[in-house]
């Protein structure tokens, strides 16, 4: 355990992605072997099932630290923590024991069928034999969100640097589904076993924001354009005569979408699809919101799937005819997947249709269109380039047409948690509705650290009344919401709910009176609605 | 609590709400209130002591202690800018934090007075007393007929091997912060912190780096320059750092020897450095000129994580000149004080736990801010 945990704190200590990555290499070449395996899994985000409640671990952590319960609820809220506020209120170790971090592991999963007495004997026997980062370790194995900056992609970059294995390979055999239980590290990350797994997807390529003019890319003629669907990303996956869908978030999800059954059928067999996960009616998609609908389920009601039939938008072939085809050029791997979809003829399986354009301006032009049918904007994938691993700068640029936005008054503010525990960042925003603010949206995000700070002083000088943990403020500062959706709501009181509403920026120029009201806001609504066909 | 402020009438209207009040006795909350309110009532009679929008205020002696406003006679706790601010028209404090005081705030009319030395203002007792919190720093102890104040000020309990270290005093009524008011809060000891400071700089001179430590210029700074081991390199320091040490070394505080950044020219001796530099420092080019360095923070914000990736440092050393919270229970214990007024930091929280303990507390607003990263303190002097 003390050397994960010092792993831990290395990593933790650190924003210099080169530092964390040396220190998980250094930890993996000489960490116990049953350790290895487990500390890739609890980075790569694959927690054990949590086996004791996080409200009885609260009431045991203020019992052994005598404190009342809502002290440690109040100190909680500010930590932002839990495992982290536990091992900080917690009276120090009284004789520390050193065992594997597998060993706590298999502590706190045998405690899946145990009662709240022996969990509760447990639990403080481990707090008492532990010390601080020890603690701290074990709290976050229980309550399970790491949240520490390491992504998969840096595990993957630190295996290969310590076992000399080509980094796109490691990671190709980190995702999809597996377990430590079911193998060893060597099995997952040496052996062979990998490519025996079927369901395995690739890492998706990701795209970068394109931020400057796009004749800023060279010649129209190296680019290929297509929308930018707002789906969920998927990957199709037909072998060995089964068929696998995967999420982006490297979730198995072929259950949710009985809709692509017929595709196992039709598809070769040693096919691999990237596309986007779309819920689609006569012959246009349906709001974010309508597939909404359908990611939270595991079983489909009849209705659903006659209410938001899912599609999917095809625009990228990974295998095919058996063979790993992403160090192919685009336009290769692209002629390959029309003929594919052509030949297959499933309702359920569009082709990304190609948006033919000669100069930029016209490009332009076209994007605006992108909203009249649909898209959140426009992708653009450099016509010769290979299927990179994650987010590379350079030959696919996602180009998403520009959000709405309102001015509003900031009228409530709350401490943020975790890394911004004790600032003011939590805000509430109001618009006009006749002489009265009517609040519509929450937002934590847009600012920079330094005009939070500056925001947080202000809160403090001009707050007018105090709920709890929140501060009604004096209604004086105005600033720019973008957001990228607009929906009825009846939860509510403004009759509205944004999507991802964020602070574009700081409105200093302009005064509360000046915000906007809520029937520009309804405005957009009924022109959103007009558009999704409602 | 705003009719304590308006003095004349103050006594006649707490009687007004208490009596009031005795025609709810049926209410649930009566007893509590009726508590509440004899408390305020007390304090309305006696009022040796004031919270009022300019500061805390001795009538009887009409005078202030660390006003945020002018006022004719200030009793000056600390050099700190929130409290020590400009613009009074006398100034009290210690001999020993004069000299800071007057470089910060230029001429002023100020007075000194030494350790436990009284001091009568119109019959009312006035003494200062270590608090612990930097060097020079006071607890102000104000009695009068038997009535005994102190107002702490800033106060650590922990000595730091630099300061005089705190005293405690026993009184009826005790004026406590809470900057780090909360139970996680928890400090190791000084010796373990400087160990870790100490290996640190050893480490980063081993991988060619210069260790840029963040502290406050006054009495943070001071504080670590006397803990450092100076073997293991040069200390170079901010202007902001540097004028304080030339105070405190006249005034004949040992400290090691220390250089200004723009005074060593000799940039190949960086890699072995530690440099001392104020919060105001960080994110700006004077701190990017070193361009392979650790940036470390000496805060006792750095005891979250949360915080410590806030401010993007890659190390945090939690160090503070504040009480933990085993030290502000230990230290509002030892007054033996059943009135408590909690004037910054986590004031709500701490306030209702003193509370429970069957303590008269009572949260006060004031304009002290304790020790914050995220509001640089001013380096400005007087105009």
């Amino acid at each position: 355990m003390r050397a994960f945990a010092e792993l831990f704190l290395q990593v933790d200590q650190t924003n210099k992605t080169n530092d964390k990555i040396d220190a998980l290499a250094a930890f993996l070449t000489s960490a116990q072997h049953e350790d290895k395996l487990w500390a890739v899994a609890l980075f790569c985000g694959r927690r054990p099932r949590r086996t004791v409640s996080t409200t009885l671990l609260r009431q045991w952590a203020a019992e052994a630290a005598g404190l009342p319960l809502w002290l440690f609820e109040d100190s909680y809220h500010i930590v932002g923590d839990l495992a982290e506020t536990i091992a900080l209120v917690l009276p120090p170790a009284k004789t520390l024991q050193e065992h594997s971090l597998r060993y706590w592991i298999d502590r706190m999963r045998s405690l899946e069928h145990a009662d709240d007495l022996e969990r509760k004997a447990t639990v403080l026997e481990a707090w008492q034999s532990l010390d601080y980062s020890g603690r701290f370790i074990f709290n976050k194995l229980i309550t399970g969100n790491w949240r520490v900056g390491i992504s998969t992609k840096m595990v993957a970059k630190a295996i290969a640097k310590a076992y000399a294995i080509d980094q796109n390979v490691v990671l190709h055999r980190l995702s999809g589904q597996w377990s430590p239980d079911d193998l060893s590290f060597d099995q997952l990350i040496l052996g062979q076993q990998a490519s025996d797994d079927y369901s395995k997807p690739y890492p998706f390529c990701l795209a970068y924001p394109l931020e400057e003019a796009p004749c800023s890319l060279g010649a129209p003629t190296d680019w290929y354009a297509e929308y930018k669907w707002d789906g969920i990303r998927g990957q199709i996956i037909r072998r060995a005569g089964e068929l696998y869908v995967w999420s982006r978030g490297e979730e198995l999800v072929t259950e949710k979408y009985p809709e692509y059954e017929v595709l196992r059928t039709v598809l070769p067999d040693g096919t691999v699809l990237d596309g986007e996960i779309i819920a689609w009616r006569n012959e246009a998609p349906l709001p974010f919101a309508a597939l909404q609908t359908r990611i939270g389920r595991k079983n489909v009601s009849k209705k659903q799937l006659q209410d938001t039939p899912v599609i999917f938008i095809a625009y990228d072939l990974l295998e095919y005819q058996g063979r790993d085809i992403r160090h192919l050029p685009f336009h290769q791997r692209r002629h390959w997947l029309e003929q594919l979809v052509a030949v297959a003829q499933a309702p359920c399986l569009l082709l990304s249709p190609r948006v033919p354009f000669l100069h930029w301006e016209a490009l332009e032009a076209l994007r605006l269109d992108a909203k009249a049918i649909g898209a959140e904007g426009l992708m653009l994938k450099k016509i010769d380039s290979t299927y990179k691993t994650g987010r590379k700068r350079g030959d696919w640029w996602k180009w998403k047409l520009p959000p709405l936005s309102v001015d509003a008054v900031l009228i409530y503010a709350q401490q943020g948690h975790g890394r911004r525990a004790n600032l003011f960042t939590d805000f509430t925003f109001a618009v006009w509705r006749g002489e009265e603010l009517v609040p519509f949206t929450k937002s934590y995000s847009g600012l920079t650290d330094e005009e939070f700070r500056e925001v947080d002083a202000w809160i403090r000088r001009n707050t007018l009344e105090r709920f709890g943990p929140v501060r009604a403020v004096r209604p004086e500062l105005v600033f720019e919401i973008a957001f990228e959706g607009i929906q009825k709501s009846t939860r509510h009181k403004s009759g509205i709910a944004l999507r991802f509403p964020r602070m574009l920026r700081w409105r200093k120029d302009k005064k509360a009176t000046e915000a906007n009201h809520l029937k520009d806001l309804l405005r957009l609504l009924g022109d959103e609605c007009l558009e999704a066909g409602l | 609590m705003r009719f304590l402020q308006q003095e004349s009438s103050g006594i006649w209207r707490a009687c007004n709400l208490f009596s009031a009040l005795e025609g709810l006795a049926l209410h649930e909350e009566y007893v509590l209130k009726k508590n509440h309110l004899i408390f305020l009532f007390v304090l309305a009679c006696m009022a040796l002591i004031q919270f009022t929008e300019r500061g805390i205020y001795c009538p009887q002696a009409d005078v202030y202690i660390d006003p945020w406003l002018p006022v004719d006679k200030a009793l000056i706790t600390h050099g700190h800018s929130d409290h020590a601010r400009w613009g009074h028209r006398h100034y009290l404090c210690t001999h020993a934090a004069r000299p800071v005081i007057e470089y910060r705030l230029g001429h002023i009319a100020v007075e000194s007075v030494h350790w436990g030395e009284p001091v009568y203002i119109h019959g009312v007792r006035f003494s200062f007393h270590p608090a612990g919190h930097i060097p020079g720093s006071a607890q102000i102890r104000v009695e009068h007929k038997g009535e005994v104040w102190v107002i702490s000020g800033d106060y650590k309990t922990a000595p730091d091997g630099l300061g005089e270290p705190f005293e405690p005093l026993t009184c009826h009524h005790f004026v406590t912060e809470s900057t780090f008011g909360l139970p996680v809060y928890r400090w190791r000891s000084q010796s373990e912190i400087m160990q870790d400071i100490n290996t640190w700089w050893q480490c980063n001179q081993a991988q060619g780096k210069t260790s840029v430590l963040i502290a406050y210029a006054l009495g943070k700074a001071q504080r670590i320059l006397s803990n450092l081991e100076p073997s293991i390199g040069p200390i170079l320091t901010h202007g902001a750092v540097e004028n304080i040490n030339e105070v405190l070394r006249t005034q004949g505080l040992r400290l090691p020897p220390t250089q200004r950044v723009e005074a060593a020219l000799n940039k190949h001796l960086w890699p072995q450095a530690l440099v001392l530099a104020p919060p105001s420092a960080l994110n700006t080019p004077w701190i990017s000129r070193f361009k392979t360095a650790s940036i470390g923070i000496a805060s006792g914000w750095m005891a979250l994580r949360g915080a410590r990736r806030r401010r993007a440092a890659d190390r945090g050393f939690v160090l503070s000149d504040h009480a933990d919270w085993p030290g502000l229970q230990q230290a509002i214990a030892a007054t033996g004080a059943e009135y408590v007024y909690v004037t910054h930091g986590y004031t709500d929280i701490f306030t209702q736990y003193l509370r429970q303990c069957g303590l008269q507390a009572q949260a006060v607003d004031t304009r002290f801010s304790g020790e914050s990263l995220d509001v640089p303190e001013p380096e400005t002097e007087a105009p």
